[in-house]
């Protein structure tokens, strides 16, 4: 693989930066989608936060990489009897790239070819849901997607268990993932009930600004000039934002959601009339991780508004008769219920 | 080594006869110094050329050829070529002989360190052009079928070769914005190609020079200003330039950027990328046109000169701005309408994927060819059966059992592929009609109809198409998109009046469901009139022959079986528009019962039948 981009070093984008953060604090905001123009490097803040995530330890002998304090552990390692005993190492947070093509076998897993070929013996090779368990599933060009995969990896973000019921094998394994999804919406729209899945969703634009697009251009250069040397030289930065995530981490469990921020939440969501609750428990979620990534120990106003847009404009009915994006309709509610 | 400038004209080099004057001077220049560029730095990721086939083209093919290395691999791909040609996947034959997977190498992964050639990039579908320029960007190619798990390493230059006519075939955008280079050779005399001005010697060096390049401060933010002044928003082009500003002054044998590389970057990224024309410089630059290095004999005295007379910024865009191909004005709208067809991509060819594509939909017998997915465990049941039958004969043939043999003997007949089910997609073509007399009464309720059905439209995914007619044509407002907002956009924009061509109008909106029909989507009409007819075919105002001519228009809707459905939009249900609907074989809908529910099962319906 080539050294990715270091994150600490991508010019603005902050709201796009900010939601991956917060998705690496809490896994199960629900993913996040980052839709908007071509070259504004939503796929270099993806892998350049593989990157930077925390190592993570593992079940030495486990090949879907279950975590030794989980309550449960998948049906292998039930098997070889391993508990809080059994031998663990420290690997890396998979960030796993679904490539396009990739067929539905790979995806879900599937029979292992060569063992089937050469043995005859039918055995399952796990796919990538399987590689991308407890670490991030990332699909550029999400709207390019073919339809029956989208629904399937919804699926199996959604229920955190991956269950393989074809060619007659009959597999189920642990694979709970953050789904993060990019595309360009001039190639078309995703479809609501997709939309909705997302915890949160991001919109990024090119920088419109002389100064801020030469900073871009001048680190890009520098970087492929010589990545390893850049990438050290942005060590010390990005190894604050991963201190930062473990921190949020540790603090999490700990920020207080007051009842007067839960009842903001509410409103905001009330008077944008997002259908549902998945809205306004995504918001609470987000802001919780936001105000730990902050260093507070209560969520109030400031990281509610923050985290808002993000976390709702995704989830407005489609108006056709109103010309504002959805964007706009958020901001205009915050500002209506918190004072602009 | 010889140093010789990159932008050096034809006319520059002693021996060769001189270009026509009619010969756009540098056209030919650029495009050989784009080729060296591409052959410098691979990671440019190519060059979208537009132009027929034809002697200048192969020219121009046949000089970049030469100046890459000797051994570099050249492919070409058909635009629609499926996954498993393209990115690589399971080698069916030689898995069989062998007895354990084979992997066959895809065309992305052999084309390693050499060029792809795309003829005919702007048939190409976006599915394969979104896997060209995930390829392009990154230098890889992962693949994850079949049971195959592979990253290969895949650097390779594209040359995406743009036949395409008219100014709406274009090659897929994802694809144009990964390729740092456009070019356009059909204003190349072929007699000005016979100079060759920078050979593979030249190129080597540069590649050799170009890590140590740099670029200073000033001559980034030249390019920069000069992206945004020319109305390109992508950072990647911005990207681009200053990739082929280090690339030019590497071939240029300069360790460093100058200010005449980035003017000649400009000129070859950034130019033909133009939406809008910059601002009007000052008087005193209009006075000292720009001078594209072609005209200037340079000499270090001259060149410090020309970059202290002037901000570099400004003669970078000036650069830039003479490069812009004449006629960009007009062409904007063209852009403007390409975007918003948003894939860009022609769709002509688009293949029916209805075989290959979608929800599982069970296992037939047949050959894994043209996409179909082998079904492996299927496979290997149905020959499992015959397994001792194959192994006696095989035995009996050779006369001994061979120590050697495969394991699972598998013959063709076994062959069992998957079959898919896919929805077919709905398109629903609207048909306004935008006319004085509809205009009047109701163009405003009619657009609120067509708003209330595209939010029906949004969530059944299908494709909605506007077109309006008024006055004596119909226009096409909005290609087949699944986008509602340019649905929208589009609709709000529709100015109304002048005389009722429905004639015209019914007969586009025909031509456009037979071309939805012909790429495997449903069309279904939706025309919204008062039915009052009064302009001809021919655009005379004549009501009797307008009239007769749409519903002998109508009739050709219903004899091509295409769903309708008529809205009337007069006040008082018209008779007239009755009896189009009528001959339409249209449900009918007087648009004061035309309210969101009706009219939504009325779609509904209209989609059950056809």
């Amino acid at each position: 693989m080539p050294v990715p981009f270091p994150f600490s070093a991508i010019v603005g984008q902050d709201e796009m930066k900010l939601a991956l953060l917060v998705a690496a604090v809490d896994p199960g905001i629900g993913g996040v989608l980052v839709f908007g123009d071509r070259g504004t490097g939503k796929s270099t803040a993806v892998r350049a936060l593989a990157a930077l995530l925390p190592k993570m330890r593992v079940v030495a002998a486990c090949r879907y990489g279950c975590d030794p304090e989980a309550p449960e552990l998948c049906v292998e390692c039930k098997a070889r009897g391993e508990a809080a005993n059994a031998k663990t190492k420290l690997a890396p947070v998979p960030v796993v790239d679904m490539p396009l093509g990739a067929t539905e076998d790979r995806v879900v897993g599937a029979l292992d070819l060569e063992r089937a070929l050469t043995q005859g013996e039918k055995s399952f090779e796990p796919g990538l849901l399987a590689r991308a368990h407890r670490g991030f599933l990332y699909i550029d060009e999400v709207n390019l997607l073919e339809d029956h995969l989208v629904d399937l990896l919804l699926d199996v973000a959604a229920s955190g268990q991956n269950v393989v019921e074809r060619e007659s094998l009959s597999v189920r394994h642990p694979a709970r993932f953050v789904l993060i999804g990019s595309g360009n919406p001039e190639e078309g729209d995703l479809r609501p009930q997709l939309l909705d899945r997302f915890g949160l969703s991001v919109e990024v634009r090119t920088p419109e600004d002389l100064a801020t697009r030469v900073l871009v251009v001048r680190r890009r250069d520098e970087f492929e000039r010589d990545p390893a040397a850049y990438v050290d030289r942005w060590q010390r930065e990005d190894n604050k934002v991963r201190k930062r995530i473990l921190k949020a981490r540790e603090r999490l469990d700990n920020v207080d959601v007051p009842d007067a921020a839960l009842e903001r939440a509410a409103q905001l969501c009330m008077s944008l009339g997002t259908a549902g609750l998945r809205g306004e428990l995504t918001l609470m979620r987000a802001a919780r991780a936001l105000a730990a990534l902050e260093g507070a120990d209560a969520v109030d106003d400031r990281y509610l508004r923050r985290i808002a847009p993000s976390a709702l404009r995704h989830r407005l009915r489609r108006d056709p008769l109103d010309d504002a994006g959805s964007t706009v309709r958020v901001e205009r509610a915050i500002d209506e219920l918190f004072g602009a | 080594m010889n140093a010789r400038g990159p932008s050096m004209t034809p006319a520059q080099s002693a021996g060769h006869a001189r270009p026509e004057a009619s010969d756009p001077p540098s056209t030919w220049a650029d495009a050989a110094l784009v080729a060296a560029l591409c052959a410098i730095d691979p990671t440019c990721g190519g060059v979208g050329v537009r132009a027929g086939a034809g002697p200048v083209r192969d020219e121009w093919l046949a000089l970049l050829k030469s100046l890459l290395p000797t051994d570099a691999p050249v492919g070409r791909i058909p635009t629609h070529v499926h996954d498993d040609r393209l990115l690589g996947g399971l080698d069916l034959v030689a898995t069989l002989r062998a007895g354990r997977p084979i992997v066959e190498r895809g065309l992305l992964v052999a084309a390693d360190g050499g060029v792809v050639v795309v003829a005919g990039a702007e048939r190409m579908s976006s599915l394969v052009a979104a896997r060209l320029a995930t390829a392009c960007e990154t230098g890889e190619v992962v693949v994850e079928r079949d049971g195959i798990t592979s990253l290969s390493q895949a650097r390779f230059v594209v040359v995406a070769l743009d036949e395409g006519s008219a100014d709406d075939e274009r090659p897929p955008t994802v694809l144009l914005e990964q390729l740092a280079y456009r070019l356009e050779l059909d204003t190349v005399a072929l007699r000005g190609t016979f100079t060759a001005t920078i050979d593979d010697d030249d190129v080597a060096a540069a590649r050799a020079r170009l890590p140590g390049v740099t670029i200073d401060e000033p001559c980034v933010e030249a390019l920069c200003a000069t992206a945004l002044a020319l109305g390109v928003p992508s950072m990647r082009a911005s990207l681009q330039a200053v990739k082929a500003a280090r690339g030019i002054a590497a071939l240029a044998g300069e360790n460093a950027v100058m200010a005449e590389h980035a003017a000649a970057a400009a000129r070859v990224v950034l130019a033909p990328r133009a939406t809008r024309l910059p601002p009007a410089p000052a008087d005193e630059e209009q006075a000292t046109p720009p001078d594209p290095p072609p005209e200037a004999p340079r000499d270090d005295a001259e060149k410090q000169s020309s970059v202290e007379e002037r901000p570099l910024e400004d003669m970078v865009l000036a650069a830039a701005a003479a490069a812009i191909p004449p006629g960009l004005l007009a062409q904007l709208q063209i852009a403007a309408a390409l975007q918003a067809r948003g894939t860009g991509g022609g769709r002509a060819g688009q293949e029916q994927k209805g075989g290959t594509r979608g929800r599982p939909a069970g296992v037939t017998r047949g050959e894994p060819r043209r996409g179909a997915r082998l079904n492996v465990v299927e496979t290997l049941r149905a020959a499992a059966p015959w397994q001792a039958v194959r192994h006696r004969l095989r035995a009996a043939q050779v006369g001994r059992v061979l120590a050697n043999a495969p394991r699972v003997e598998v013959r063709p007949d076994d062959f069992r592929v998957q079959r898919y089910r896919r929805h077919t997609r709905t398109t629903t073509i609207f048909l306004v009609d935008a006319s004085g007399s509809a205009a009047l009464h109701r163009l405003g309720e009619a657009k609120g109809a067509v708003e209330l059905l595209l939010a029906e439209c949004y969530v059944r995914r299908d494709r909605v198409a506007l077109l309006a007619f008024r006055g004596r044509t119909a226009e096409l407002m909005l290609p087949p998109t699944r986008s509602l907002v340019r649905a929208k956009r589009s609709l709000a924009g529709l100015p109304g009046g002048g005389g009722t061509p429905l004639a015209s109008g019914i007969e586009a909106g025909l031509a456009l469901a037979d071309a939805t029909r012909r790429q495997g989507d449903t069309p279904v009409l939706v025309l919204l009139t008062d039915g009052r007819a009064n302009v001809t075919r021919e655009g005379q105002p004549d009501r009797a022959l307008a009239e007769s001519q749409a519903l002998a228009a109508a009739r050709c809707v219903r004899v091509a079986g295409f769903g309708a459905i008529l809205v009337d939009t007069a006040p008082r249900a018209q008779p007239l528009a009755a009896k189009i609907a009528e001959a339409m074989g249209a449900r009918y809908l007087p648009l004061p019962h035309a309210r969101s529910k009706e009219l939504d099962v009325a779609l509904r319906n209209v989609n059950v039948r056809t």
